[in-house]
């Protein structure tokens, strides 16, 4: 009998083991979500306190004790932050839609047509992602200010357009398709324009969708190459926008008021994860060169 | 097949004009800038070839500067960053309960403006007369003295930068870990239980040479990306980083470009170029060394 207990007393010692474990796990892994998240907490927060109540806080709160909508107001009167979203909205679309259109002819070239040069070409292509931006952009800087586009769109979208990787992940997708489907078309006569509008296009929605997405991200947040070709306020993309608020807007040190604008600019890109978090997550897995 | 050739290469004409005009030309145009010595923007001349532009750029002070800032966040960020990432992952593998949840908070920093989310770093760590900021509220709780981080000391200053990279490269590194941890085959771990092996000897002998591809590449990225900080520094300390001595060195090119220091192309594109060349020789090193450690199956 007395071995049926020592049984039942390894057993009960195993499970407060791995109980005990657990909760150090979680606690880990809470405290890291907490240290994650505090940021986004402390801008939301931040953004509805009123200008007098933060200054006067000389221990910051953890709470607002009169929510105030103020600084929102604030943030699209004061400075033209609707402007700036507007602009980053037009950017973003142009280059997106430029870049979709390029990359999906050049992806379907290199995936289905045949022609002479194709394989060096490629091979090209693929060593030319090792150069690295900073490298190109000086010289992009230059043509863009002789051709006098500086402070234009088509100054800030052109040099934007174009993303090697993307005609790599593309052209390896669209060499997924069977070739029975392409021959099958093309007894029917259906021309490659249509082939590709039709079957390609439809088929690798998914690819196109995280291309997509991810150029959204990258067009949302980009910062260097707008802040070299534009001086004029009026076409200041939102990161500008918030390096010349934080510089010149909203007098002196308007925290909540740069915060709120902070909120305003962030929440879009945000939404955009949330609602597509399993395709951007699988995307940047395949394709995301940050870090 | 006359009417094939033409065909292929009209579809490939939009993008090679593109990347022709925008990354093949820039790319010749900037070995030749570096080159050109006494450049003038204005009258667009300059007296000959030479390597002077980076005899120059190699005794800026400006320059030093950058480098030593750019290497000491290298140094600091890519271990820290890579190990934490392992950390955190190994610990996300082994639950099931809300790791989807876990997963989703951890890589928001991904998809955030760094200009706007840094600004929310420096107001956490700024020292105005009106506050000493929340981390100064908590150093003092815990019986320090209040620093300012944002205009004070050099180390206190890299501190925030080192903490804020961290912050904004983790996302990435877990997301790659932890989809390796994913893909290791049970079988393994499953044997390895059967022999009564440790869990220290199970993670050493086989999620490490497991996972060590992806860790390999997260090192590689990692040293590239580190090394071309300049936007999260932008972020944190404002246009002028020569001034609050944080600038890197894609700042200092970025600064010989454009601005109040502007108007030297031919500076700029050398110091484009020894990044390059240090980048390069970097990833060389990392190269040799992993044939040696990382185990691909």
């Amino acid at each position: 009998m007395s071995k049926n207990y020592d049984y039942e007393k390894i057993e009960k010692n195993a499970r407060l083991k791995d109980r005990i474990r657990n909760g150090a796990v979680y606690s880990v892994l809470i405290f890291w979500a907490l240290v994650v998240l505090f940021p986004f907490y402390w801008m939301v927060l931040t953004s509805f306190k009123s200008y007098s109540s933060y200054n006067s806080e000389y221990v910051p709160k953890f709470y607002a004790a009169n929510p105030t909508l103020q600084n929102y107001i604030d943030a699209f009167t004061a400075v033209p932050l609707a402007k700036y979203v507007l602009n980053t909205v037009i950017f973003t679309v142009c280059t997106t839609a430029l870049m979709l259109l390029v990359i999906i002819l050049a992806a379907f070239a290199f995936a289905r047509l045949d022609f002479p040069g194709k394989n060096a070409v490629f091979t090209f292509f693929l060593a030319l992602m090792m150069i690295p931006g900073e490298l190109v952009i000086i010289t992009n800087f230059v043509t863009i200010t002789d051709l006098g586009l500086r402070n234009t769109f088509t100054g800030l979208i052109l040099p934007s357009v174009v993303s090697v990787f993307y005609i790599y992940l593309l052209k390896e997708n669209f060499s997924q398709i069977p070739d029975e489907l392409y021959k099958a078309a093309k007894v029917d006569g259906t021309s490659d324009f249509r082939y590709l509008y039709r079957v390609v296009l439809p088929i690798c929605q998914p690819t196109l969708v995280t291309v997509t997405i991810l150029k959204v991200i990258e067009c949302w947040n980009s910062y260097v190459w707008p802040r070299l070709i534009t001086d004029d306020p009026a076409y200041f993309l939102v990161s500008n926008g918030i390096q010349e608020i934080r510089e010149n807007g909203f007098g002196r040190e308007n925290i909540p008021a740069m915060m709120a604008a902070v909120v305003v600019i962030s929440v879009p890109l945000i939404l955009l994860f949330l609602l597509n978090r399993k395709k951007i997550m699988s995307g940047v897995s395949r394709g995301g060169l940050k870090g | 097949m006359e009417k094939k050739n033409i065909k292929g290469w009209l579809y490939l004409l939009p993008a090679a004009l593109f990347i022709g005009a925008f990354l093949v030309y820039p790319l010749i145009d900037v070995i030749i800038y570096s080159f050109e010595e006494g450049y003038n923007s204005a009258s667009q001349t300059f007296f000959g070839y030479g390597f002077y532009n980076f005899g120059y750029v190699l005794r800026d002070r400006y320059f030093l500067s950058a480098l030593k800032n750019t290497f000491i966040l290298v140094i600091i960020t890519v271990p820290v960053s890579t190990g934490l990432a392992l950390f955190i992952s190994v610990l996300l593998s082994s639950i099931k309960k809300l790791r989807e949840l876990f997963q989703t908070i951890y890589f928001l920093p991904y998809v955030t403006n760094t200009l706007a989310v840094g600004l929310v770093f420096m107001i956490l760590f700024n020292k105005t007369p009106y506050s000493d900021g929340l981390v100064n509220v908590l150093v003092k709780a815990l019986g320090g003295t209040a620093i300012d981080f944002i205009n004070g000391p050099y180390w206190a200053k890299m501190l925030v930068n080192c903490v804020y990279t961290i912050w904004i490269v983790l996302p990435f590194k877990i997301l790659l870990l932890t989809s390796a941890l994913a893909s290791v085959k049970q079988d393994y771990y499953k044997a390895a239980q059967v022999d009564g092996t440790g869990c220290f000897r199970i993670f050493y002998k086989i999620t490490l040479p497991m996972i060590s591809p992806t860790i390999f590449y997260l090192v590689i990225t990692g040293f590239i990306g580190a090394f071309k900080a300049y936007s999260d520094q932008v972020a944190l300390f404002g246009v002028n980083l020569n001034a609050a001595g944080m600038n890197t060195i894609v700042g200092y090119v970025y600064d010989m470009l454009y601005g109040d220091s502007g108007g030297y192309p031919s500076y700029a594109s050398a110091a484009a170029l020894i990044l390059f060349a240090i980048v390069l020789t970097i990833t060389v090193i990392n190269l040799l060394v992993s044939s040696k450690h990382v185990f691909y199956d």
